[in-house]
């Protein structure tokens, strides 16, 4: 009984935490006054979550097996390293659409949607998730018709950069998508994909960031900005760390 | 407003105080008062008799201990739910033998075990100063404790183990400075609460004062002398400049020190703090520690450390370690880095932390969380680098006490 | 029905860089403050630490720190033949949120205007006649001086530690510096930053061609820095994440950096996050501001009481609270008549792409705005006798980083996908370089911002429609300096080059800018301005938007957070010394 002590004691990390700021009490929601002090709270910062592999969160399987096949042409892979598919390009959409990204999340979504000059910006209502569903809907339909009943994977090389290049043109016509907003869509979350930090499922192992040389998260250049003509010594770093980061038993 | 009893003394304190009247009734002077109330600066009184947002001095803060919540009690003026009906023979029984009205024992959560070393005078200015406050009513159950440590009782065990009562005696082979400053350490502002080491049941380590000890997830460093893990390579103005601003070249204080220098120290007149430095620069204690060896650079932990502090740290903390003044605390050379417990160097990688801000220097930077990047064993090799690097020397740090930190930080932040 | 708040002496409606700039003056001054914010609070350690502000993807790509449109979003039209039509998403430019508002993606590029633009049209009526200018635009002198307002540059500049190197110290030429820059009480608070490879090339065919090129100024410390308010900020360490991004190791000046810490130690100041203002209230006069109504998060409505409003939001959504709270008579496009919403502008860019030969110039090692620049071709620097336009910008080797989710530049022609694009992407990042001009833009009778008939936002409120599209004067001019930038990116022998002056129409789906002006434009005549020469509303004496770039009357060669800055602390020592002393219209 006579450990009824305080050498742990936390007064002072108890005010430390509480006195750091104070939300009035008068005010509900989420709105915070601040006095005082700049706020700080453990906790509260809002990391990036680590993309892991496993089933497919938004597309379907054919749905999958049609983007697989179509990020592997866009950046197709060759000796310089992986193409789309191997650096994890369409995980990384799937997991975007299935976010807040794919649900327009943020955007002004109300009506009137009327058609405007190309200057206006995109007007139609469509979500990304839903322009996915229909552009690949109808892409995967124009496929089985134009090829006697293929799918876009099992189309050689050769025919499925045919198949996009035609969608990019305006040269095949899908049934009500347009195929050549439909397939700027697909293009940019793919290089997107490959070039994000690998936190978001794809650029795995820093394939983007390798095949330019682009050092990634790194966050001083102070030793080198004035190293005129000379290349950056140092491995590219994700969010989520490097190889050399792990402790070699 | 709430009617309040007014003491006839607190009346007299305010009239006197206004009027500027250098000698009022019943020892209430001016120049008491004042020195009163510099003695609850030097003692941070407000820190746990104010609630966050209550009324100064009007009790109300928890503080948390393993055994429950114990509430600092309400210490203005006021007659039924504060110190309004002390004698000054409670006052003095209460600060410095930790007994309050009627012999009911406090709780060593108050300090007097520091506080027994003050002088008659000391104590009763701050009684003076008290009384000066308007009196707030506002009733505190201080003990909140379940059964069965809510038996005060059994504080009188811990008291006959742990407290030796008694003033500050002066060496009269020092200077004046020098004994005040030792008297404001051991005393008022008891830098032992925190700082020094603790026996099991609690109590000072008598032999080891101020050599570093533990406080619920912090570790209160070594403010010794010594060169290594203490403040040894801190000049007297460094020390000054930490204490009232808040941070000096070397590092800024954070967590609990924070708090400490917001309400205390900073706020000390400069005479006082320069005291304190004398004493703590010249006290005698923590002679030189072995010199720890370094761990080669070749380690594994060191080489994973090595990258993720190249990768993680190196854009504010430099690859040099040296920080940047007020701004990024120093790692090369640091005490702290080295200290024997990384406790505080555990939890500032995985929760991040705010500096204290100073109106001298007001900019509070914060350590961003490393939790949700780094692995305990990445941590634990991060932090055996920092301590094994630019002539830095400690023990490594194993990934299990990053592990026990994670988890206790996760139940109780 | 609004749950009314004590009293304030100064609400503020906004908390980015002329909010806390204010909010510290007033507060310091010893008034009540409180500050009313839309977006959340915001802070280095919390919202952008260096262990995930180089996230291309979240704060490039997804705008992390800038309004949703959801919020509040204009519509658009590129002139009064079209209907208008919601900005959806945000493309164009890119209006901040939160606390630190702009202040916080921004890349720090810190320019003073010329003296010159200071009194535009009078000015050039001087030099090239009453007949040169078009008859529709809208141009006029600002009611402020460049010698008036150069003390207040000077503060700003203090106050961000911004760093560079003078070209004019109280009208002495100095080498290395911008010998066309208005005269400087005192040099840079910090020495200019390092260069990369692609600036040190660029300089020395811009000295080879006869150009005089020098650093551009820049609030990214070159060296560690303590501002006057006790603030202390790190070196910045060219990481390449300035532009969209906060600054994760205090070397960005930004409100969180060298004012909020130190705003937040006056007790008699707090701020109101999360909170969005709905209107100035005004008396039944119609003449005096009571303060505003907000509504926070919960939809709740609160009205805040206060003897000042200062209007500090963004510039375009400081036009619509003037427009919604009716201070100021709305501006017609058609007949020109009314001040609120006229004349705005934005800025005329373009670009010059090269590809270098056997160059590594590690483009990702920058800041938001070191580089070399030259200012040969701005405002009225060089004769303009004969060319067909006025006006200017200054242009040069000013690359923000080379984050590889938007910056892969390619050889002209190359496809945009498949194994030539792959190849091509590879072999070109590391030799790539891009120079730009930042070019004025002028006011024009139909460029302008009105309330919307169809739009709405989230509360049931009209959205602002924005009628905007470049004229011939700015393509001329865009022109013009582009083909000067090409010959000095022809000068540095570069393998391929490719020269892009701004076409029209202007494109609210391709970024440009986020330099957005006018609306309630300051000015000496309240027939032809919204606000009077300190920032005053000329209706409602109470109603001040204090240096907004709302209040420019037409848009300069330069990056407006200069003079933005600059016009905010000289309307705060205006409020201080002369409003507080005798509330009421100040001319």
């Amino acid at each position: 009984m006579a450990n009824i002590v305080v050498r742990s004691l936390s007064r002072r990390s108890f005010l430390a935490s509480t006195a750091a700021l104070i939300v009035a009490g008068s005010t509900p929601g989420f709105a915070r006054t601040i006095v005082g002090r700049m706020p700080w709270e453990p906790g509260s910062a809002t990391p990036p979550v680590q993309v892991r592999p496993g089933p497919w969160m938004f597309f379907t399987a054919d749905e999958a097996a049609l983007v697989e096949a179509a990020v592997d042409r866009l950046i197709p892979p060759d000796d310089r390293g992986p193409g789309g598919k191997d650096a994890g390009c369409a995980v990384y959409i799937d997991r975007q659409l299935a976010g807040p990204y794919g649900g327009a999340a943020g955007l002004y979504m109300r009506p009137p949607f009327m058609p405007g000059a190309a200057t206006q910006g995109y007007q139609l209502p469509g979500s990304p998730a839903a322009r996915y569903r229909a552009g690949l809907l109808a892409l995967a339909d124009h496929v089985r018709t134009a090829f006697a009943g293929k799918t876009f994977r099992e189309l050689a090389p050769a025919d499925q950069d045919k198949v996009l290049g035609g969608l990019e043109t305006g040269a095949i016509v899908l049934k009500d998508v347009n195929g050549a907003e439909f397939f700027a869509l697909l293009l940019q979350n793919t290089q997107e994909g490959f070039f994000a930090d690998p936190v978001y499922g794809g650029n795995r192992d820093m394939a983007g960031w390798k095949l330019v040389g682009f050092p990634g998260s790194r966050y001083d250049y102070r030793d080198w900005v004035d190293q005129h003509d000379k290349a950056y010594p140092l491995p590219p770093v994700s969010i989520m760390g490097r190889s050399d980061w792990t402790v070699r038993e | 407003m709430k009617p309040v009893m007014r003491s006839a003394l607190a009346i007299a304190a305010v009239l006197a105080a206004v009027s500027g009247d250098a000698v009022a009734q019943d020892g209430q002077s001016f120049d008491r008062i004042e020195r009163g109330r510099t003695l609850a600066v030097l003692g941070d009184c407000g820190a746990c008799h104010t609630a966050p947002g209550g009324k100064p001095f009007a009790g109300g803060l928890a503080l948390e201990t393993p055994f429950g919540k114990i509430v600092a009690p309400n210490i203005t003026p006021d007659r039924q739910t504060g110190i309004g009906n002390f004698t000054n023979a409670e006052f003095l029984s209460a600060l410095r033998e930790g007994r309050s009205r009627g012999g009911k024992l406090l709780y060593p959560a108050m300090p007097y075990p520091a506080y027994t070393k003050m002088s008659d005078d000391d104590v009763l200015a701050i009684r003076a100063y008290l009384a000066t406050l308007t009196p707030v009513s506002n009733a505190v159950v201080s003990n909140q404790l379940p059964f069965p440590f809510n038996i005060r009782m059994a504080m009188l065990g811990w008291n006959w183990l742990n407290f030796t009562p008694g003033r500050y005696q002066p060496n009269s082979q020092k200077s004046a400075e020098w004994n005040r400053g030792a008297y404001i350490v051991q005393g008022p502002a008891h830098c032992g609460t925190c700082h020094t080491p603790k026996t099991v049941l609690g109590g000072d380590k008598a032999e080891t004062p101020l050599a570093g000890g533990m406080l619920q997830g912090w570790y209160a460093p070594n403010i010794t002398n010594d060169s290594r893990t203490g403040i040894g390579t801190w000049s007297k103005d460094e020390v000054v400049q930490y204490l009232k601003t808040g941070t000096n070249s070397w590092t800024l204080a954070s967590g609990p020190m924070a708090d400490a220098i917001s309400h205390s120290t900073s706020q000390m007149v400069d005479a006082d703090i320069a005291a304190i430095a004398t004493y703590l620069k010249d006290s005698g204690l923590g002679g030189a520690t072995a010199a720890a060896v370094a761990i080669a650079a070749s380690d594994n932990a060191m080489r994973a450390g090595a990258a993720i502090f190249k990768d993680s740290c190196a854009a504010c903390h430099k690859d040099s370690g040296l920080g940047e003044a007020h701004l990024f605390p120093r790692l090369a050379g640091s005490a702290l880095v080295q200290a024997d417990d990384p406790t505080t160097l555990a939890r500032v990688v995985l929760h991040g932390t705010r500096a204290v801000a100073t109106s001298a220097m007001p900019t509070a930077p914060a350590m961003p969380a490393f939790d949700w990047r780094l692995s305990d064993a990445q941590i634990a090799a991060v932090l055996t680098f920092v301590r094994n690097s630019w002539g830095n020397a400690a023990a490594p740090v194993a990934a299990g006490a990053v592990t026990k930190q994670r988890q206790s930080l996760a139940a109780a932040p | 029905m609004a749950r009314k708040l004590p009293r304030k002496d100064v609400v503020i409606v906004g908390l980015g860089w002329t909010g806390s700039i204010l909010a510290y003056e007033l507060a310091k001054a010893g008034l009540d403050v409180v500050a009313i914010e839309r977006g959340p609070w915001r802070d280095t350690a919390t919202d952008f630490p260096p262990a995930y502000a180089q996230d291309e993807l979240r704060y490039a790509i997804r705008l992390d720190l800038f309004l949703r449109p959801e919020q509040e979003t204009l519509t658009f039209r590129n002139n009064a033949s079209q209907s208008a039509l919601p900005i959806r998403s945000f493309a164009g430019f890119l209006p901040g949120n939160g606390v630190g508002g702009a202040g916080v993606h921004w890349n720090g590029q810190t320019w003073r205007f010329l003296p010159t633009d200071f009194r535009l049209r009078s000015h050039l009526e001087e030099r090239y006649g009453k007949n040169a200018l078009p008859g529709d635009m809208t141009i006029q002198d600002w009611p402020v001086s460049y010698d008036e307002l150069e003390p207040y540059y000077d503060r700003f500049e203090k106050l961000c530690g911004t760093s560079g190197k003078a070209g004019n110290l109280k009208g002495t030429v100095q080498p290395g510096g911008n010998p066309f820059e208005g005269w400087r009480s005192s040099d840079y608070p910090n020495p200019p930053l390092k260069q990369g490879l692609g600036a040190a090339l660029f300089a020395e065919a811009a000295h080879k061609t006869g150009h005089t090129p020098f650093p551009q100024p820049a609030s990214n410390m070159s060296e560690a820095y303590v501002n006057p308010l006790g603030l202390k900020l790190g070196q910045c360490t060219y990481c390449g994440f300035c532009e969209r991004f906060g600054c994760g190791n205090y070397a960005k000046s930004s409100p969180q950096t060298c004012v909020l810490p130190a705003l937040l130690r006056f007790p008699n100041f707090s701020a109101q996050t999360e909170s969005e203002v709905t209107k100035i209230n005004l008396d039944s006069t119609g003449k005096r501001a009571t303060g505003v109504t907000y509504v926070d998060t919960s939809g709740e409505e609160w009205e805040q009481p206060a003897d000042i409003v200062l209007v500090c939001a963004f510039s375009l959504f400081n036009v619509r609270l003037m427009l919604l709270s009716g201070i100021g008579q709305p501006y017609d496009g058609a007949t020109g008549q009314g001040v609120v919403g006229r004349n705005y502008a934005y800025q005329t860019t373009s670009g010059v792409s090269l590809i270098l030969k056997d160059k590594i110039l590690n483009p990702f090692i920058a800041t938001g705005a070191h580089g070399m620049m030259i200012d040969d071709y701005n405002g009225d620097n060089f004769d303009h006798s004969g060319l067909g336009f006025v006006g200017g910008g200054y242009m040069g080797a000013g690359q923000t980083g080379a984050r590889p989710i938007q910056t892969r530049p390619v050889p002209a022609g190359t496809p945009k996908w498949g194994a030539q694009w792959k190849k091509a992407t590879a072999e070109t990042y590391q030799r790539a370089f891009s120079l730009s001009t930042h070019g004025s833009s002028y006011s024009y009778k139909d460029c302008y911002l009105d309330l919307d008939p169809t739009y709405k936002d989230r509360l049931g409120r009209p959205l602002m429609r924005m009628t905007f599209d470049f004229h011939d004067n700015e393509l001329k001019m865009s022109a013009y300096l582009t083909a000067r930038l090409a010959e000095i990116g022809r000068a540095m022998d570069p393998a391929e080059m490719t020269a892009s002056p701004r076409k029209g129409p202007y494109n609210v789906n391709i970024y440009q800018t986020t330099h957005n002006t006018g609306g309630t434009v300051m000015g000496a005549d309240p027939a032809n301005s919204v606000v009077n020469r300190y920032c005053q509303s000329w209706d409602v004496h109470n109603v001040f938007v204090p240096g907004g770039a709302s209040v420019f009357p037409q848009n300069h060669g330069y990056n407006p957070t200069d003079t933005v800055g600059a016009l905010a602390y000289w309307t705060a020592d205006a409020i201080k010394d002369r409003y507080l002393k005798n509330p009421g219209p100040l001319v």
